[in-house]
C-alpha cells in the first residue's frame, strides 16, 4: 500500500517538531526514518499511524488514495509496533495477539475459532509456537517485540509502522532480529516504515532511508545512493566515519571518509598533509589509524589494510604523509563555517 | 538482598533498644487504646453489647453510615478514576489547578467543610431561600450528610490512581487504539486491569473515611436521634449520655471495620507486590 505525505507541520507550544514533511512511499517497501532524537521522525511515525496528527489546516496524509489526515487511529487500520512494545502486561501472548480481533463489532468480528487460528497462524510466522499461554513478563525482549509485531499484523494493516524496533533489546539479539525482520518483511510484502537513530540499521536493513533533521527531510533514497553521494553536510556526519578537513591554505571545509585517506611515508612530497599516530589497532585484515595533523592539530581517522601496515612497519607516535584521493568517489560537499 | 557485613551493622543492644522503643510505643498508643475499646464494650456482657448494637437508634446509624458510604464511595470511585485518567493521560491548561484542587479536602479541617455546606445550603446560606421555598432539605438531612462525605473522601481514589497512571504512560492505551479498540473497550479491557489494585485499594481508604468520618458530617447533620445520626455521631451522643457500654459497643464496630480495611490493605498490598515482582 502506498503513502502520501503533503507538507505535514506540527507545532507543540513553541517548538516546531514537523515543519513541512514531503514524502512519497511505494509499495510494499521498507522504509527507515534516520535521524538524531528530536528530529521529528517519532512525531511523523505516530501521524502516519492516527496517534498524533498535524496542525489543523497543515498537510495532508494519503494511504492507498484515501486521506486519512483526520482519521483516528482506530479507524486507519495501521499496525503500530511501540518503543517498548506496549504489549498488555494482564493479558497472555494469546490474547494481546488476539485483541485486535476480538474488540471488533459483532457484525465483523470472526468467529471464535477463526480468531484461533489467524492467532496460531501469526504467532507460528513470528516463531513463538507453543507461548501462547504465557505472559508477557515471561517473555524475553526478542519474544516480546515478536509478539507485539504479530498482535499488529492480526488486523491485516495496510501498513506497519515500527518505533525504534530494535532499540530497547541488546547488540546480539538486535543483529539477529534485524536480519529476521528483513526477511519477514519480504515474505509478508506489507509497506514497513521504521524509525531508527541507527545508520547501520537503517542501511542495511531498508529499501529507502529518510534522513531527518529538525523537523525537516535531509534526503531520501535507497541507502547505497544515501551513503555515496550525501545530499548535505548533516547527512554526510549523520552517517557516520567521517573526517572534516581543511585544505592548507584555503577556507573550504571537506568531508573525507576514513578508507578515502591515503597513507604514505612522512618523506612523500606528494603528501597533502603531515600528521602523528596516535593510536592503531588492526582488526582483521585492516586497520584504523587515529592521526593528529601536525598544522590544524585537528584528529582524524584513516584506514589502511593489515598489509601496508605491516610493509611500512609503522606504530604509534610515528609521523605520516596523507594524501586525499583526487576525486574522492564521494564528492566532499564544502560547508563554509 | 544482601545481609550488611557485621561491621555497619548497629550493635546488638542498639537494635534491642531501638526496636524495643518502637514496639512499646506502638503498644502503649495504639494496642493499648484498641483492646480498651472492646474490653469496655463487654465490660456488661455480651447481651448488652448486643442490645446496644440492635436497639432502634444503633440500627438507624447502621443504616444511615452504610447509606452514605453507598452514595459517596461509588461517586469518588468515578470522580478519581475520571479525574486521574485526565491528570495522567492528557495535556492541558490548569491541570496543576486541578491537581491542587483534589488535594484541597486533605488541606481543610473537616469543620470548615462542613460549615461550608451549611453556609451555601443553609437555612441563611446562599441557596437557603430557593431550597425552602421549594421545599427541599439539604442540611440537617441526608443529603447534606452525603454531600459533606463526599467533600472530604474526595482525593482517597484520585491519590492512589495518579502516580500509578503516570507511570504506567498512554502506549497501551495507544496500542489498543491503534489494534481498532473503542474508548470504551481501550478502558475496560486495558486501563481498568492495570489499575484495578491500586483502585480497589484507593476506594477501601475512601469507604473507611466515609463510614468514620465525624468532623464534617457533624455540623451538616444536626443530631436529630435515628434520623441524622450516623455511627461516630451515635458513639458520640451515648458517649454524652454516659451510656459507656453502648458507646464503646458502637465504637468496636467502628474499630472493626478499620481492622478489616487494615487486613484487606495489607493483602492488596501483597497481591500487587505479588505481580509487580512478576513483572
Amino acid at each position: 500500500m502506498s503513502i502520501l505525505v503533503q507538507n505535514l507541520r506540527r507545532t507543540f507550544g513553541t517548538f516546531q517538531a514537523l515543519r513541512g514533511i514531503n514524502l512519497e512511499i511505494g509499495h510494499h517497501q521498507l522504509v527507515a526514518l534516520l535521524g538524531p532524537s528530536g528530529s521529528g521522525k517519532t512525531t511523523f511515525l505516530r501521524m502516519l499511524g492516527g496517534l498524533d496528527f498535524p496542525d489543523p489546516g497543515n498537510g495532508r496524509i494519503i494511504i492507498d488514495d484515501e486521506d486519512v489526515t483526520e482519521q483516528p487511529a482506530a479507524d486507519r487500520k495501521t499496525g503500530f509496533v511501540f518503543q517498548h512494545y506496549a504489549l498488555f502486561n494482564h493479558l497472555t501472548v494469546y490474547e494481546n495477539v488476539a485483541f485486535g480481533l476480538e474488540v471488533r463489532p459483532k457484525a465483523t468480528r470472526p468467529s471464535k475459532n477463526a480468531i484461533c487460528d489467524r492467532v496460531l497462524e501469526l504467532l507460528r510466522l513470528v516463531q513463538l509456537e507453543g507461548l501462547e499461554q504465557r505472559l508477557p513478563s515471561e517473555l524475553s525482549g526478542g519474544q516480546r517485540q515478536r509478539v507485539a509485531l504479530a498482535r499488529a499484523l492480526a488486523i491485516d494493516p495496510k501498513v506497519l509502522l515500527l518505533d525504534e524496533p530494535f532499540g530497547a533489546l541488546d547488540a546480539k539479539v538486535r543483529k539477529d532480529l534485524r536480519r529476521w525482520l528483513r526477511s519477514f518483511h519480504q515474505e509478508i510484502g506489507v509497506t514497513t516504515v521504521f524509525v531508527t537513530h541507527d545508520q547501520q540499521e537503517a542501511l542495511e536493513l531498508a529499501d529507502m532511508v529518510v534522513v531527518m533533521n529538525q523537523g525537516q527531510i535531509e534526503q531520501v533514497g535507497p541507502p547505497q545512493e544515501i551513503y555515496d553521494h550525501p545530499a548535505t553536510p548533516f547527512v554526510y556526519e549523520f552517517l557516520g566515519d567521517v573526517n572534516k578537513v581543511r585544505k592548507p591554505g584555503r577556507p573550504d571545509l571537506f568531508y573525507v571518509r576514513p578508507h578515502e585517506i591515503q597513507i604514505v611515508f612522512a618523506g612523500d612530497c606528494s603528501a597533502d598533509f603531515h600528521a602523528r599516530i596516535e593510536h592503531l589497532f588492526a582488526a582483521g585484515p585492516s586497520a584504523r589509524l587515529t592521526l593528529r595533523l601536525l598544522d590544524s592539530r585537528e584528529t582524524i581517522d584513516a584506514d589502511m589494510t593489515r598489509q601496508q601496515l605491516d610493509e611500512m612497519g609503522l606504530s604509534e607516535g610515528d609521523e605520516v604523509g596523507l594524501k586525499l584521493s583526487a576525486s574522492p568517489p564521494s564528492a566532499p560537499p564544502a560547508a563554509s563555517l | 538482598m544482601k545481609t550488611p557485613s557485621r561491621s555497619v551493622q548497629d550493635p546488638l543492644w542498639a537494635q534491642t533498644l531501638l526496636i524495643g522503643a518502637a514496639v512499646s510505643f506502638l503498644g502503649l498508643f495504639l494496642l493499648v487504646p484498641l483492646a480498651s475499646i472492646f474490653v469496655e464494650a463487654f465490660r456488661k456482657g455480651i447481651a448488652v453489647y448486643f442490645s446496644a448494637l440492635t436497639e432502634d437508634n444503633a440500627r438507624a446509624a447502621i443504616v444511615l453510615t452504610l447509606t452514605v458510604a453507598a452514595i459517596a464511595v461509588p461517586f469518588n470511585a468515578l470522580f478519581g478514576v475520571a479525574a486521574s485518567w485526565a491528570i495522567a493521560k492528557f495535556q492541558f491548561k490548569g491541570k496543576s489547578l486541578l491537581l491542587a484542587l483534589i488535594d484541597l479536602p486533605f488541606a481543610v479541617s473537616p469543620v470548615v467543610s462542613g460549615l461550608v455546606y451549611v453556609l451555601l445550603f443553609g437555612a441563611k446560606g446562599v441557596f437557603g431561600p430557593w431550597l425552602k421555598a421549594h421545599d427541599i432539605h439539604i442540611i440537617f438531612a441526608v443529603p447534606g450528610m452525603v454531600l459533606a462525605t463526599i467533600f472530604v473522601t474526595f482525593p482517597f481514589v484520585a491519590r492512589e490512581l495518579i502516580p500509578l497512571m503516570q507511570a504506567q504512560g498512554s502506549d497501551e492505551e495507544y496500542a489498543a487504539l491503534s489494534l481498532g479498540a473503542s474508548g470504551w473497550q481501550t478502558f475496560r479491557r486495558v486501563t481498568l486491569p492495570n489499575i484495578k489494585w491500586a483502585l480497589f485499594y484507593g476506594i477501601i481508604l475512601c469507604n473507611a473515611r466515609a463510614m468514620g468520618e465525624f468532623g464534617a458530617v457533624s455540623v451538616v447533620s444536626g443530631h436529630i436521634r435515628g434520623e441524622t445520626n450516623t455511627l461516630p455521631l451515635h458513639v458520640e451522643v451515648l458517649y454524652n449520655e454516659y451510656n459507656f457500654a453502648a458507646a464503646f459497643a458502637c465504637a468496636s464496630m467502628l474499630s472493626l471495620l478499620g481492622l478489616l480495611t487494615l487486613c484487606l490493605k495489607t493483602l492488596i498490598e501483597w497481591r500487587a507486590g505479588l505481580r509487580r515482582h512478576n513483572h
